[in-house]
């Protein structure tokens, strides 16, 4: 069950991030799940390659998370919203399209230096401990606590701070704040930055507690498109919810039916809530 | 990054193809090359070292003055890992650049499409990595079509022998150890290996408690390893290679207290310690090979030549891939001819010794007819560990450094 929380809390974070940026900005991010393997993998080079200690390795990680994320927002996505050659109707579908290519290339960039093996970054806090006679890693505990605080941090920012609540407007009512003075292009670059961060963070945990390669892009990029339109589309608190049904669902079929079948409760269920109800659990279009 | 190769690689194509023009369709003059197609999974760790050790085979065989004086060139193709690629390539080998035979991947299922292809095309092709059972019993079926393929590694069936060769001295004779579980991702090759382990564990005093397999995109391990400690085996007998980094390092950071034992294929990477960050410690792995272990007296030199020139030891498949290129070489050589059917028998008459042992091939009336034989003075195996960073030979005795040692959460059940 505790393996079951951290791994909904990861999923949570790294969905959080995804769902911050389609609600503000409109953009479904494709090349997700290579942001993430992206930090991962520095983290773990840092590591190893270079013999940075485990804190600077992950942090490297982050930033390398935050400066991939930036450069997407610059070199893809930014250009495709500013061209007056693409229609209006059609620059989400470019969006769609550039985001995933650009995701691709991030992939093949990494296997191409590093290979497709796994890696895995080394865990910041070792050993295990016992928790009702089941023997958990230390680190899950740590990946699930940082999580949660992570997240929290997020909702202090979004609800508490001027940033944030400039942040929530935006997703409400892009039009409304541009009224009031603010520029929308430096409120984008606030959400980027933002979620760099969250898939930085959860692409290092990720690599500490699973491991990851350059065949998890693909994998990732899917799961936390679905638990995003699972929770509703833009709506945080969905995706939070989201991501712990689809984290459980999945370790509790791994573990009474069979670790192979895994991912396929939760892919019924995104069928049924998409029959029953498209908008998402939490959705509000 | 991915498209200057394909570039590169037209551009040689058009001046391969011209110079074939200009030579005359077919004409074989005494000083034409030799031409073996590798085609082989550039970006994973077991592939790469492929067309690497082939080119360090061709270079060394060209330096002495090539095959009758006709050189040995290698074409190599980069196949994505993926069956399709590996057809068309195939395919093009033949077509285009007029190969005389194919060495291709490590992964069954890419073997097993191409197969019918060197039939087809009736051109000699050499797997030196794939292990999938069904690649030589094809071959034993049909073998009037089907005798272009040869399976320059051991068989599921014979990795799975060498395996319980060295549980039962390593484990049952020296630690006694009485049962285990067998843990395999669901593959092609794995099929018949986990019917060779279910044979021969019993056979050898292990008895098999629960037998998982697993889909190999599985990223969380918790719940097989939660399930294997629930059976209280002494051993987890392996069935891994298209996964192996993150089970090993989930076995190490969850402190699961059975060892390891099996095929491993990742772990036999020089990389795997690094990727996994040391988890592989105390991880027992079947090889055919390591750095440093003289299984013939050409095993180390071509291990370190191949470090001299390309930074890192080769992996299991480069080392049966530099052997092919030399048998095959001298296959040419007994034909004294290209011609396929000539090759392919001058190919069945191999005996060679190689960087993995004496390489020979079953026969016709061989089930496994076209395989490389198992056994001792041909090929064995090895058993290996990580110890200390490093991948130390433990098995069999002649070539064994040290003793199994195993990390500190690693409770032994039996002593």
């Amino acid at each position: 069950m505790i393996d079951g929380f951290a791994i909904s809390a990861l999923y949570a974070l790294g969905a959080t991030g995804f769902t911050l940026i389609f609600g503000v900005s409109g953009v479904l991010n494709l090349s997700h799940g290579a942001i993430m393997v992206a930090a991962a993998v520095a983290a773990w080079a840092a590591a190893s390659i270079l013999h940075v200690d485990t804190y600077s390795g992950a942090l490297i990680g982050v930033g390398v998370a935050l400066i991939t994320a930036f450069a997407t927002y610059f070199a893809v996505v930014k250009p495709i919203q500013d061209s007056r050659r693409i229609p209006n109707e059609e620059k989400e579908i470019f969006v769609l399209t550039g985001t995933l290519l650009w995701g691709i290339m991030i992939q093949e960039l990494i296997a191409y230096f590093f290979t497709n093996n796994a890696k895995t970054v080394l865990p910041i806090v070792e050993g295990v401990v016992d928790i009702l006679g089941v023997r958990t890693p230390r680190n899950e505990i740590f990946t699930a606590v940082v999580c949660c605080l992570v997240i929290a941090l997020l909702w202090l920012l979004v609800n508490r701070t001027r940033t944030g609540k400039a942040v929530l407007a935006a997703s409400m009512n892009p039009r409304g704040v541009t009224l009031l003075g603010l520029e929308l292009t430096n409120i984008y670059i606030v959400v980027w930055a933002i979620y760099g961060v969250l898939a930085g963070i959860a692409g290092v945990l990720l690599g500490m507690f699973l491991g990851v390669s350059s065949y998890s892009v693909g994998p990732l990029t899917a799961s936390a498109f679905s638990i995003v339109v699972l929770g509703g589309l833009g709506s945080v608190s969905g995706s939070l919810i989201a991501a712990f049904v689809v984290g459980y669902l999945e370790t509790i079929t791994a573990y009474l039916v069979s670790p192979a079948y895994r991912t396929i409760p939760a892919l019924l269920l995104l069928v049924v809530v998409m029959y029953i109800r498209p908008q998402g659990l939490l959705g509000r279009r | 990054m991915k498209n200057i190769l394909p570039g590169a690689l037209r551009i040689f194509l058009g001046a391969a193809a011209l110079g074939a023009l200009i030579s005359g369709s077919g004409a074989a003059f005494a000083a034409d090359p030799i031409k073996i197609g590798v085609i082989a999974e550039a970006q994973a760790i077991a592939g790469a070292s492929i067309p690497q050790a082939a080119q360090l085979a061709a270079d060394e065989i060209n330096a002495k003055g090539g095959v009758d004086g006709r050189k040995i060139e290698i074409i190599s193709y980069d196949n994505h890992s993926s069956s399709a690629d590996s057809v068309r390539a195939f395919q093009r080998a033949v077509n285009e650049d007029k190969v005389n035979a194919v060495i291709a991947s490590y992964i069954s299922e890419v073997v097993l499409a191409l197969e019918p292809w060197a039939s087809r095309l009736k051109t000699p092709f050499v797997t030196p990595g794939a292990a999938s059972n069904e690649i030589s019993k094809s071959v034993h079926a049909d073998y009037a079509k089907n005798k272009y393929t040869f399976h320059g590694y051991l068989t599921s069936a014979a990795l799975a022998l060498s395996v319980c060769d060295a549980a039962k001295d390593l484990l049952v004779d020296k630690m006694h150890m009485k049962s285990a579980v067998i843990m395999s991702e669901d593959a092609a090759w794995t099929k018949p290996l986990d019917v060779g382990y279910e044979e021969c564990l019993p056979k050898i005093g292990l008895k098999v408690l629960d037998h998982i397999r697993f889909s190999p995109d599985t990223t969380d391990f918790t719940p097989i390893f939660n399930k294997i400690e629930g059976a209280k085996p002494d051993v987890i007998i392996t069935g891994i290679s298209h996964v192996g980094v993150q089970p090993t390092v989930q076995w190490k950071n969850q402190q699961v207290p059975i060892p390891m034992f099996g095929i491993s294929s990742q772990a036999t990477n020089e990389t795997f310690g690094k990727d996994s960050n040391q988890a592989a410690e105390g991880v027992l792995y079947q090889g055919v090979s390591g750095p440093g272990v003289a299984v013939t007296p050409k095993s180390v030199p071509f291990a370190e030549g191949f470090r001299n020139k390309y930074g890192n030891y080769p992996s299991y498949a480069g080392y049966t891939a530099y052997d092919e290129v030399y048998y095959i070489a001298d296959a040419v050589k007994r034909a004294g001819s290209t011609d396929a059917d000539k090759l392919v028998d001058a190919l069945e008459k191999t005996d060679w010794e190689g960087t993995i042992g004496r390489v020979q091939f079953y026969g016709k009336d061989d089930p496994f007819t076209h395989s490389i034989k198992y056994g001792k003075g041909l090929i064995t195996g090895l058993m290996l560990q990580w110890q200390d960073g490093k991948q130390i030979a433990v098995w069999p005795k002649d070539v064994a450094k040290t003793d199994v040692k195993f990390p500190s959460f690693i409770k032994l059940t039996t002593n």
